[in-house]
C-alpha cells in the first residue's frame, strides 16, 4: 500500500479526534444534573458480584443516580486497567471496583481520582495504598471472617483431624487476609489445636481449577476432614467434587457461599452449613456512600456517621472503611429465607 | 496488446490489495469509523493517545515476533521472558541494591539471554520453535514465580515509575519509544543485508542454506532479538505499573501473535512488514477503546477480537493470491 495514503488515512483520524475534543470534554461529567456511577466487579459470569450490583441498582435508583456496570473477562492483576480509564473517560463522577490487584491499579485510580472522579473499593481494599481511593465499602473485619470460619469448620468436625483451604487466586487481597486470621486463631486458640491445616489449595475462582485442585487434595489426603472454601465459587466446586466422589459424610465442606448457589448441597446434605455476609446490603452501602460523596453532602473523614438507608447508621472507620455488617450462617433451616 | 486505461486501474487495484498491510489499514479505518459512531466519548485525542500506553509492551514485543514469524518460526515465550525479567530485575534491586539505573540497562541482557537459551535449543538440537518456546512459556513464567512467589516487588525510586504519564509533546513515552523501535525495526527488516536473510529463511530455509545464508546464525539473532524487546517491554511495564509480579504480562503472547498476524505477516513465513505490524497494534488498540467506551461486555470484545483475526488471515491470504496473480500478469 503506498505510504502517502496511508499516512494521509492516519493525519485525517488525528484530525477528526482533535476537532471533536472540545465538545465532547463540555457534554462530558454531567447529562441533566444526574450523577454518574460505575461499577467494575473483579470479572464476568461470578455469581457473588450479581447480588452486589442488584444493590448498586436499587441505591442508584433510590438517588436519581445514573448507574451501569462493566466488568473484565478475567479476574487477573491488570485486566480492570482499560476499564478504569475507559470510564474516567466517559467522565463518570463515581467509579467504584472491586479491585483485582492491591497495588497494579493505584496509578491509574490516583489519575482518576486528580480528575475530581469519587472512587470507592468495594469488597477488597488496597491495603497499603489507601490513599489511591476515595473509601472502602468492605463486608465485616477480616478478623471475624478468620474466627469465625475456623469456629464453623471446628463445629462441623468436632474441632479435630486434618482439612484444608481452596481459596482463589494467589494474590486474591481478601482471601490472603481472612487465611492470615485463619492461622492465627488456629496457633492461638487452644480450642483449635487438634485442628490441622495440611494445605492451601487456590482455584483461581473458576470452576475447572477450582474442581481439578479439589480433586487433588482428595487423592491427596484420604483422611481428610474438611474442605473450607472462603470463595463462592471454590465452596461450590468443592461441594461437587465431595458429593460425586461419595464422602459427604467424611469430608465437611464449608466455607463463603451465596444461598441460592449452594442450596441444592444444603438440600441433599452435602453442605451441613456455610456463611456469607449479604453482598446485596454491600452494594447497597457503597451505591449511597459514593454519589453523596461525590455530590458533597458526605465528608469522607474517620469517625464521620450517616444514615445508610434501610441499613441505618453507619461510621467511617480508620483508613475511611465503612463495614457492611456481620455474617449470616446458613443452613437447612434458614437458607430458604435468603435469595442471592 | 496494448492495455485499456480500465485494465491498467483495475490492475493497480488488484495490486494495491497485494500488500500485506492494506487489509489491515482498510480494518483500521473501518474500526475508528464504527468506534466514533458507537460512543461520543472516542473522539478524544488526548484519550486516544493516553490508552495507547496499554499496548506498548505487547507492541515492542510485536516488533521482534514479525522477524521470528518472517522467518518460519515462533516464539511462545516471550511473554514469560517479559514477566521473569521484570522479576529477577525487581530483585536485583530491592533484594540485592543494585540500582535501578543499573537494573534498566541489565533487563535487555537478561531478556536477550533467555532468548538465546531458546534460540541455541531451536538450532542445535534442530527442534521445532513451537515446541521449544511452548516448553520455556511455562518454564520462564514458573521461574518467576519461584523467585517472588505470590508478592508483588514494589516502591521503585520515583525517575523510574510513571512512563505512561511523561510526554514529550503531546505523545507520552511509551508510544514514542514503540514508534522509535519500530523505525529502527522496519530499517533492519526491510532496508538490510540480515532483513533479507530472514525473509530468505523463512521462504525456504534449505534454499537459503544452499545459497550460503547461515541459517542458524540467523535464528540465533532472531530469538536473542525476540528475548531483548521481551526485556525493554519488561521495563517499560515495571515502570507503568509500579510493581514487579509473577503474572504480569499473562497470556500477552497471544495478543503479541495476533498483532503480527493482524498486521497481514504470514503465520507460515516468508511475507510480512513492519508497518503492518504497527498498524495492526493500533487496529487492535482502537478496537478496544471503541469497545470500551462504549461499554461492550468483555465477552462480547473477544468475540469481535476473535472474529476479525480469522477475518484478517483469510483476506490476507485472498490479497497474497492477488498478489501473485498480478506478478504473472505483469510478467507475460
Amino acid at each position: 500500500m503506498p505510504r502517502w495514503s496511508i499516512a494521509l488515512s492516519l493525519a485525517l483520524m488525528i484530525l477528526i479526534s482533535s476537532c471533536k475534543r472540545q465538545e465532547v470534554s463540555q457534554t462530558a461529567p454531567s447529562q441533566g444534573g444526574k450523577l454518574r456511577m460505575v461499577y467494575i466487579p473483579k470479572n464476568t459470569g461470578n455469581p457473588y458480584f450479581d447480588p452486589l450490583v442488584d444493590g448498586f441498582r436499587k441505591a442508584a435508583s433510590d438517588a436519581g443516580v445514573d448507574f451501569t456496570t462493566v466488568a473484565p473477562a478475567t479476574a487477573d492483576a491488570t485486566s480492570q486497567l482499560p476499564l478504569i480509564e475507559d470510564q474516567v473517560q466517559r467522565g463518570v463522577n463515581v467509579l467504584a471496583l472491586s479491585p483485582n490487584s492491591p497495588d497494579a491499579l493505584n496509578p491509574a485510580l490516583r489519575d482518576a481520582m486528580r480528575r475530581g472522579i469519587t472512587v470507592i473499593t468495594v469488597d477488597s481494599d488496597l491495603t497499603g495504598s489507601e490513599d489511591a481511593r476515595t473509601a472502602a465499602v468492605l463486608t465485616v473485619d477480616p478478623q471475624t471472617v478468620g474466627q469465625s470460619q475456623i469456629e464453623l469448620m471446628g463445629s462441623l468436625i468436632g474441632y479435630k483431624g486434618k482439612f484444608a483451604i481452596l481459596s482463589a487466586t494467589t494474590d486474591a487481597p481478601n482471601q490472603n487476609l481472612w487465611i492470615g486470621f485463619m492461622k492465627d486463631t488456629l496457633a492461638k486458640n487452644p480450642k483449635y489445636s487438634q485442628m490441622q491445616l495440611v494445605e492451601i489449595a487456590y482455584g483461581n475462582d473458576e470452576p475447572q481449577k477450582s474442581t481439578t485442585e479439589c480433586e487433588a487434595l482428595l487423592t491427596k489426603y484420604p483422611d481428610l476432614r474438611g474442605i473450607l472454601s472462603p470463595t463462592t465459587v471454590g465452596i461450590a466446586a468443592a461441594a461437587n467434587v465431595v458429593e460425586a466422589a461419595g464422602k459427604a459424610s467424611q469430608i465437611m465442606v464449608t466455607g463463603l457461599g451465596t444461598p441460592d448457589q449452594m442450596r441444592r448441597f444444603v438440600k441433599d446434605g452435602t453442605v451441613k452449613a456455610f456463611a456469607l455476609w449479604s453482598p446485596y446490603d454491600e452494594g447497597y452501602l457503597a451505591g449511597i456512600v459514593g454519589p453523596q460523596i461525590a455530590g458533597g453532602a458526605l465528608k469522607p473523614v474517620p469517625g464521620a456517621k450517616f444514615q445508610a438507608g434501610s441499613l441505618g447508621p453507619r461510621e467511617f472507620r480508620d483508613n475511611n472503611i465503612i463495614i457492611t455488617g456481620p455474617p449470616v450462617t446458613f443452613t437447612i433451616d434458614n437458607i430458604d429465607q435468603f435469595h442471592f | 496488446m496494448i492495455p485499456t486505461p480500465y485494465a491498467v486501474s483495475i490492475r493497480r487495484f488488484l495490486a494495491l490489495l497485494s500488500f500485506p498491510e492494506t487489509i489491515t489499514m482498510i480494518l483500521l479505518i473501518a474500526a475508528f469509523a464504527v468506534s466514533a459512531s458507537l460512543s461520543p466519548y472516542f473522539l478524544d485525542i488526548r484519550y486516544l493517545l493516553d490508552s495507547t500506553s496499554l499496548y506498548m509492551e505487547v507492541g515492542l514485543m510485536a516488533l521482534a515476533m514479525t522477524l521470528v514469524i518472517i522467518s518460519g518460526n515462533i516464539d511462545l515465550s516471550i511473554a514469560s521472558n517479559l514477566a521473569l525479567t521484570a522479576v529477577i530485575c525487581a530483585k536485583l534491586y530491592s533484594s540485592l541494591g543494585v540500582p535501578m539505573a543499573v537494573a534498566l540497562i541489565l533487563a535487555p541482557v537478561i531478556g536477550s539471554a533467555l532468548g538465546l537459551a531458546n534460540g541455541l535449543v531451536v538450532t542445535m538440537l534442530r527442534l521445532p520453535s513451537l515446541a521449544v518456546t511452548l516448553g520455556t512459556l511455562a518454564l520462564y513464567r514458573g521461574l518467576a514465580q519461584v523467585l517472588v512467589g505470590d508478592h508483588s516487588i514494589g516502591h521503585f525510586p520515583d525517575w523510574f515509575t510513571g512512563i505512561d504519564y511523561r510526554y514529550l509533546g503531546p505523545m507520552p513515552m511509551p508510544l514514542l519509544i514503540f514508534l522509535g523501535a519500530a523505525v529502527l525495526f522496519a530499517l533492519l527488516l526491510h532496508k538490510t543485508v540480515f532483513g533479507r536473510c530472514v525473509f530468505a529463511v523463512g521462504t525456504n530455509e534449505l534454499a537459503a542454506k544452499f545459497s550460503g545464508i547461515r541459517t542458524g546464525r540467523v535464528k540465533l539473532a532472531i530469538f536473542t532479538l525476540s528475548g531483548a524487546m521481551a526485556g525493554c517491554g519488561a521495563m517499560m511495564m515495571l515502570s507503568r505499573l509500579s510493581v514487579a509480579r509473577y503474572d504480569l504480562a499473562l497470556g500477552d503472547e497471544l495478543a503479541v501473535i495476533t498483532t503480527v498476524v493482524l498486521g497481514g505477516t504470514d503465520i507460515f513465513g516468508g511475507r510480512g512488514t513492519i508497518l503492518g505490524t504497527a498498524l495492526a497494534l493500533l487496529l487492535l488498540d482502537i478496537i478496544r477503546r471503541g469497545m470500551g467506551v462504549a461499554n461492550v461486555s468483555a465477552e462480547d470484545q473477544l468475540a469481535v477480537t476473535g472474529a476479525l483475526l480469522v477475518a484478517a488471515v483469510l483476506l490476507a491470504r485472498l490479497s497474497a493470491g492477488i498478489g501473485r496473480r498480478v506478478s504473472l500478469i505483469s510478467h507475460r
